[in-house]
């Protein structure tokens, strides 16, 4: 019988390693390239997204998969056969255009893990593509990667079956510690890459690419072909996959592209089975086209607010609302709450500046944050002196009124004065020159020590 | 002495005439640093603070000798920048502009590899400042004070608080360096603490870090294998939550988490002095040059 499977089906998302193992018996006892990562202390990985906040240059904008897929089709990577539906009806009659007789419907939101959650149905008849789709669009979808409140799924992509002979990991990206970049590969397709790197990181290998301009050399392709375990007559299509991703990447300022799986069908052709494309913000400004591909209902709505007001916020499980200038700054002060027995309810930078008007901004997202029972206000006055961050601090407050307790300390150019300002407006608000002090103080106004 | 900048230093301006070129160097000049001109297409000939403006870097450096630029110019034209200073010799770039697209950078730096003389700082970084000498950046001069330790910081208002502490301690600064957040920068750690380890008048390090990338690891093993003076290390982000992923197979290129725990426990093995607290910072370098 003819082995179908389907990335991310269900009943094959779980599926243990062995069974990639013994795809490809003899990847194991390959010889370690020079350029195999140094893997062993491993154990989980993942930039966390405060990370990723904090730097500005990893700040990053994900594309669907339909949509990072048309990149592909446009760069000769070769995909399903799909198009993307919005509804039921849509759905039945990309599935009948398609033609044959097993279709996938996938949910597109910006999360992985969406086989394991049921986000991608095999169906065998236009009525089961219908109830796919009209089970999986207009709902929320729960990955173990999409938060606990899920993704609004709004379309789904309609594909047409593919016979799976293997599945391979692939990916391109921005590698940060050799300043190039560089192909990761392995011959375990279809499951977490973090999994592979953390049980066999023998079985990954990344090939740096010596300079950013086009062209995939000779020597690279070999490599990763070898590693994946590729038959020669598939080298030259394997090699038009590699230059048509660096192309995908280069031309869209993509950070990461990464195709898992991708897999050899029983033909014996290669096919990009899912795409994700991660694109660098800060080089939107050169990309409209893409830009206009944001999906912000994939974002947390807080977040998503505070982002429009210019503030850099991610929110989190305490009680303590903290306002800091400078991103570095706020992650000291989280830490430093926590060290003295309390819980931040937020990361929030308000910016080198602090402007009156951020300042407000940040005193609403808190009021409409019912956990919060203490607000720890950090600035550093450098260039900004601390007199007039004062005035802005009192003028926000007038205006917020927030009804919790108010601590703030204030350091740097002028903070004197500042403070003096502070404690004369008759707001309820304690100034506290001392950092540490200053933290103690706010953990025992939320209710002491956790 | 100090590390890379001077009262001798001669520094110019590109992006000399907007608004946050005009303003820092309106700063730079107050503070002492020997600001000689600066750079704007299109406005060459003129005057700017009462100092010379050029079309170009090249013609910049022929009139004023520079041998260090600032950059303030827009992130769209930022890396075109950088290069046109490597370009004209100049050996000291610092560049303040946030926002470079990241493939910019990394043409950036291939680039400057084949020019081993020329030292980059940042992008999206505070700048460097030698007390009382040399401000080439955005950092508030007051809370500075020449003194004993050198001071290297990812971070910004960050590295201001390490500075505010070992002043108010009386240690003062020898020479303070943001080398930026940015995944792909010019000179990192390790670069700052050999400088540091070099320069007679530095007694002792701060290294200021933060989760993400596994530069601190790395510092900390080349501070055990290279550095003989006193080094105290801050990890911003142990609370930093492991939520939604950005970009996984980034960081299986680090390889390692780089959390703050990760960094702390290469530290100590390092026998660096580590504090958990950014109000201990001070505290904990004065203490360990009184114990030399």
């Amino acid at each position: 019988m003819t082995r179908t499977r389907y990335a991310r089906f269900p009943d094959q998302a779980n599926r243990a390693h062995p069974q990639a193992v013994a795809l490809t018996p003899t990847a194991v006892s390959e010889r370690r390239s020079i350029f195999e990562p140094r893997l062993a202390s491993l154990t989980q990985i993942g930039e966390n997204r405060l990370a990723a906040r904090t730097h500005h240059g990893t700040v990053s904008m994900n594309l669907h998969e339909y949509q990072a897929k048309a990149i592909f089709a446009r760069m000769g990577v070769p995909i399903p056969s799909g198009s993307v539906a919005h509804s039921p009806d849509e759905a039945v009659a990309i599935a009948q255009k398609l033609g044959g007789a097993l279709w996938v419907v996938k949910a597109q939101i910006h999360a992985g893990g969406r086989g394991k959650a049921g986000g991608v149905k095999l169906c065998r008849s236009p009525a089961e593509v219908r109830a796919a789709a009209l089970a999986l669009i207009g709902t929320r979808l729960r990955t173990h990667q999409s938060g606990p409140d899920g993704l609004p799924v709004s379309a789904v992509l309609v594909e047409g079956g593919s016979a799976i002979a293997r599945e391979f990991y692939l990916s391109l990206l921005v590698d940060r510690s050799r300043e190039c970049l560089s192909f990761i590969a392995s011959p375990d397709g279809g499951v977490e890459i973090e999994t592979v790197a953390e049980e066999h990181p023998d079985r990954i290998v990344t090939v740096p690419l010596p300079s950013a301009a086009s062209g995939v050399p000779g020597y690279v392709v070999r490599i990763l072909a070898g590693r994946l375990g590729l038959p020669r007559d598939l080298f030259p299509s394997f090699e038009k996959l590699l230059a048509g991703l660096q192309e995908s990447l280069l031309t869209t300022d993509a950070s990461l592209i990464e195709i898992n799986p991708l897999i050899m069908t029983e033909s014996g052709t290669l096919i990009a089975l899912d795409a994700k494309v991660t694109l660098d913000d800060n080089a939107l400004f050169r990309h409209p086209d893409l830009a206009a591909l944001d999906d912000p209902s994939q974002r947390n709505p807080a977040e998503e607010e505070a982002e429009r007001a210019g503030l850099n916020y991610v929110a989190l499980d305490g009680d303590i609302a903290c306002m800091v200038n400078g991103a570095g700054l706020a992650m000291a002060t989280m830490d430093l709450i926590q060290l003295k027995g309390g819980q931040p309810a937020n990361f929030l930078d308000v910016g080198g500046d602090a402007t009156a008007g951020r300042v407000t901004q940040a005193f609403h997202l808190f009021r409409s944050n019912p956990k919060v029972r203490a607000i720890f206000v950090n600035i550093f006055g450098g260039i900004v002196r601390c007199d007039l961050i004062a005035e802005g601090l009192i003028t926000a407050m007038r205006e917020a009124a927030p009804k919790v307790p108010v601590i703030v300390r204030l350091e740097g150019t002028r903070a004197e004065e500042g403070r003096h300002l502070l404690s004369q407006s008759g707001l309820p608000i304690e100034a506290i020159a001392g950092l540490a002090e200053a933290a103690e103080r706010a953990v025992q106004a939320a209710g002491g020590a956790a | 002495m100090s590390v890379l900048v001077d009262r001798e230093t001669r520094v110019i301006c590109q992006g000399f005439t907007g608004k946050q070129g005009t303003f820092h160097s309106e700063q730079a000049i107050t503070y002492g640093t020997r600001l000689v001109g600066g750079v704007t297409p299109g406005r060459g000939g003129s005057r700017h603070l009462d100092r010379p403006v050029f079309d170009t870097v090249r013609e910049a450096v022929a009139a004023t000798d520079a041998q260090a630029s600032l950059i303030f110019v827009p992130a769209p034209y930022a890396a075109d920048s950088i290069l046109e200073a490597a370009d004209a010799g100049i050996e000291l770039i610092v560049c303040i502009t946030e926002h470079i697209p990241v493939l910019d950078m990394m043409r950036v730096k291939a680039a400057l590899r084949s020019r081993p003389r020329t030292r980059l700082i940042g992008p999206n970084c505070p700048g460097i400042i030698t007390p009382g000498a040399c401000k080439m950046g955005i950092m508030p001069g007051s809370i500075h004070r020449r003194g004993r330790v050198g001071i290297v910081s990812r971070s910004g208002t960050l590295t201001y608080v390490a500075v505010h502490q070992t002043t108010e301690i009386g240690l003062g600064q020898t020479t303070c360096i943001g080398i930026g957040g940015d995944p792909i920068h010019g000179l990192g750690f390790i670069d700052c603490l050999a400088l540091f380890e070099a320069d007679p008048e530095t007694e002792g390090i701060v290294l200021v870090g933060e989760i993400g990338g596994n530069d601190e690891e790395q510092a900390a093993s080349y501070i055990r294998d290279h550095v003989t003076k006193p080094v105290v290390a801050y990890v911003a982000g142990v609370t930093a939550p492991a939520g939604k992923r950005m970009g996984h197979a980034g960081a299986i290129i680090a390889g390692g988490k780089g959390t703050a725990e990760d960094k702390y426990r290469a530290f100590d093995a390092a026998f660096v002095t580590t504090v958990r607290s950014p109000a201990e910072i001070g505290r904990a370098m004065s203490d360990r040059l009184k114990r030399r």
